[in-house]
């Protein structure tokens, strides 16, 4: 017989409760099972209503992110059996609004994804017909950890920062700004770096670090924005020292 | 006031917003709506791994890719869709490069490339083993910059409009609301991707089930060669994660119980300590995952908790060539399987991965309905035959996700406004939905225990080897599964992000999708590239040198027609490799 664990798991249904609750199920905890194995034995074998993304189960697309135990996580990447003898307890990643069960509201940051430009800014684009941009491994190295991102808001459900100011931009669209800047190929980091400076951009953040800690990528957002808060310090001293412009 | 734009794409992933990109390039002031059930980063293309083909190489041409597609097809390709592709695919993968995407690279700072079974050159553009997520990221930050494209985030499109023998529209549900409302244009491009959630066993993530076939089918548009589905030869048992081409490109070996790298028995070469293009390891998929059950069969298998494996073997490239190659394997291995391939062999088997038939369209996406399009694997232009190249496909979103939308673009722009007799229409649908699924209180049938029964159905009849009386009981058993999701429950009533709702309709699609499979395979009597039936076993260019064409009629029976397949250069031979 297999050994079952109980997933407590919050249960939030904006149209007929005021708040969240819990409600607990009991799920087989096979050696290859991971939490979001045993979420998907609830919806299918016990209540059809629980709501919560999924899709890759292969942690590349993101979708998953929840609170495991108070922790954020990939819950495709979390092995049921490291929480036996269990309860394990799933919530709402953390500074989000909520929508419905284990679903919050990202909208916030794909709003701030835009401003950052991520994509790649050019004074003048270059004719297909030339070719390739040039680019050696040594260069691509540069930014390639901060391409990494999947966009799964663990950084933001850990972040302090972003829990007391929902105006600061963020881990992981800080780190997409600088995957840009560190690109050979983009002409824009000065343009990123007026929107980054302002306050809610990168000053806000204090080095708490939580954000490195918990993205399943190893992208390292805290590294980046220290990083942009140096770049962006130099250049403030610079524009002091040589006010008609040497950046 | 009812949403309206030019040109409205179905499903945010990379043909989709390839599709975008070309609109909003052609005529800025095009408005373009992306409707997508999930986050456009979310889409499916952020799995694919290994790499994306285009001649690069001054070594290389284009007829040599356009050859080893149509022989890896086993001549189902419509060989001038092929030549538009091959033609261009090197500036599609190059202005990828242009918008960022950080493909690997030679240390003179050249885009690199790799090998890729199938391929006699190579042709393979990659970022390292994560391909289809830098494109896809790259393509998503890219689309942001178009103020004319708007997006509907997590939307679920549940059926298209038409009115006047014209596609005018969707309506779609807004999953955080729960509003049900019509989305009008002038033209639609399905790009929601395959339907690889039929079967139980499969790399596609859990949004992958024939949404955009079953709106097109249910429509009228006839569906194109479906019964050509591939295996991908190797997948991590249990879970069905991908275990890229790739790694075998580098140089994994294949072997079985006894060590032995099996496919030199199966007309694949003779086995070289070092890869060789079109041979062994890097032979096509559909030869490879035979191989698999002919090994089965002859005991040499590995017994292992979820049937039987081979063992990809990856230990003699050394961790340094694995993490800098084929780092993702080595992740998914550690995280997922709790093995790590520098020192131990990876249990493998063939895994459900991609379906080359899809929406028939024609070589710049359009389908036979005026007003609809389709591009990447929902589509069936076709370019991947009876058995796709590993490395076409993310190429194939670009190339044929521009060519839908400029067509698209060029058609809207000569339309009239969309009718507004089409608002009944959609009052209609929201009724529908209402009454058979989220008002309804007396069904019975849990989702997922057809959901199931539809899965093994599926892979017991279309698995790599079919028979004529498997197909003709599956064909019986998915009637009876239609009839009993008539009687399906539905537990949740809300209208705030109603999964329960979704998963139903997924449902519904997959049903369709699925006879739509059964059929086509039942009336292909020979075996070409994936289709092999144990009853015909041989091809037949006779017969059915000719796509099928499947139609659903009014009282919900379906109807398969013949289409010849284009033929320009290449006549049909044999299919030689590793000799």
């Amino acid at each position: 017989m297999d050994d079952y664990i109980t997933m407590q798991v919050a249960r939030y249904r904006p149209e007929d409760e005021d708040e969240p609750t819990f409600e607990e199920y009991e799920v087989p905890c096979h050696k290859e099972w991971v939490v979001l194995d045993g979420l998907n034995y609830i919806k299918d074998q016990l209540d059809g209503t629980l709501s919560f993304r999924w899709s890759c189960r292969m942690g590349i697309c993101g979708s998953c992110g929840m609170t495991v135990n108070g922790e954020p996580k990939l819950t495709c990447a979390a092995f049921l059996t490291d929480y036996a003898p269990g309860p394990v307890r799933l919530e709402p990643m953390e500074n989000f609004p909520v929508v419905r069960d284990l679903v919050v509201e990202m909208t916030d940051f794909m709003e701030k994804l835009t401003t950052i430009k991520p994509w790649i800014v050019r004074d003048e684009e270059r004719p297909l017909a030339e070719g390739e941009y040039r680019q050696t491994p040594e260069e691509l190295s540069k930014y390639k950890q901060y391409s990494m991102c999947i966009n799964c808001m663990l950084c933001y459900a850990a972040c302090p920062v972003y829990g007391l100011d929902p105006e600061f931009l963020g881990p992981a669209a800080i780190a997409l700004a600088q995957r840009y800047n560190l690109d050979s190929r983009d002409q824009g980091s000065a343009e990123r770096l007026d929107l980054l400076s302002l306050h809610e951009g990168i000053w806000a953040c204090t080095f708490v670090g939580e954000c490195t800690k918990v993205c399943p990528k190893d992208v390292d957002p805290a590294g980046a924005i220290q990083r942009y808060k140096l770049d962006a310090a130099l250049t403030s001293l610079k524009d002091f020292l040589l006010p008609w412009g040497a950046r | 006031m009812t949403a309206s734009h030019d040109v409205v794409l179905v499903g945010g992933g990379g043909a989709g917003l390839r599709a975008a990109i070309a609109i909003a390039e052609i005529n800025p002031r095009l408005r373009i709506a992306v409707v997508s059930k999930v986050y456009p980063m979310r889409s499916h293309t952020v799995s694919a791994e290994g790499g994306a083909a285009a001649v690069i190489s001054e070594d290389d041409s284009l007829d040599e890719h356009a050859y080893d597609t149509i022989s890896g097809g086993d001549w189902m390709c419509d060989q001038d869709a092929v030549e538009a592709f091959v033609t261009e695919a090197p500036q599609e993968l190059l202005r990828l490069e242009h918008w960022g995407c950080p493909w690997s690279r030679t240390p003179e700072g050249r885009v690199a490339v790799r090998s890729f079974g199938g391929m006699k050159n190579k042709r393979t553009w990659f970022a390292a083993d994560k391909t289809g997520f830098h494109m896809l990221h790259t393509l998503f930050q890219t689309s942001l910059k178009y103020t004319s494209v708007v997006r509907y985030d997590e939307w679920f499109v549940t059926k298209l409009l038409i009115d006047d023998g014209r596609v005018q529209g969707v309506v779609a549900i807004e999953l955080m609301s729960g509003k049900i409302q019509p989305i009008l244009a002038k033209a639609v491009i399905l790009c929601t991707g395959g339907c690889g959630r039929l079967f139980p066993f499969t790399t596609n993530a859990s949004i992958k089930n024939g949404d955009g076939m079953a709106l097109a089918y249910s429509a009228g548009a006839p569906l194109k060669d479906m019964e050509f589905v591939q295996y991908h030869p190797t997948g991590l048992p249990f879970t069905g994660i991908l275990i890229t081409e790739a790694a075998r490109s580098e140089g994994g070996w294949l072997v079985n119980k006894d060590g032995y790298r099996y496919l030199q028995d199966y007309d694949l070469g003779t086995p070289e300590p070092k890869p060789v293009l079109r041979s062994m390891e890097l032979g096509p998929r559909d030869r490879l995952s035979q191989a698999f059950i002919k090994e089965v069969e002859k005991g040499r298998a590995i017994d292992g908790p979820y049937g039987a494996v081979v063992h990809l073997d990856l230990r003699h490239l050394g961790s340094k060539v694995i993490d800098a190659k084929i780092p993702f394997v080595r992740e998914l291995c550690r995280k997922y399987q709790n093995i790590d391939p520098v020192t131990e062999m990876i249990p493998v088997r063939p895994v459900i991965h991609y379906i080359m038939g899809g929406v028939h369209t024609d070589i710049d996406g359009a389908t036979p309905l005026a007003g609809l399009y389709a591009a990447g694997e929902v589509a069936c232009v076709s370019i991947n035959g009876a058995n796709r190249l590993g490395s076409n496909s993310l190429t194939e979103l670009l190339v044929f996700g521009a060519r839908a939308g400029r067509a698209a673009a060029e058609y809207a722009s000569s339309q009239p406004d969309p009718n507004s007799s089409l608002l009944a229409q959609a009052e209609d649908e929201e009724r529908r939905l209402e009454r058979d699924f989220l008002h309804k209180t007396d069904g019975v049938e849990r989702p997922a225990t057809i959901r199931t029964e539809m899965q093994e159905t599926m892979e017991q009849a279309t698995g790599i080897y079919r028979s004529g009386e498997e197909l003709t009981e599956a064909a019986d058993r998915l009637r009876e599964l239609q009839g009993r999701f008539r009687n399906v429950a539905v537990q949740d009533s809300s209208r705030t992000f109603n999964t329960e709702l979704t998963t139903v309709l997924e449902l519904s699609s997959m049903l369709d999708v699925a006879e739509s499979i059964v059929h086509s395979a039942l009336r292909r009597e020979e075996s070409r590239g994936a289709h092999q039936r144990t009853d015909f076993t041989d091809r037949d260019d006779e017969r059915f040198l000719a796509h099928s064409l499947i139609y659903r009629n009014s009282d919900g029976s379906s109807r398969v027609e013949y289409l010849p397949v284009t033929i320009t250069r290449w006549p049909p031979g044999e299919r030689v490799y590793g000799r």
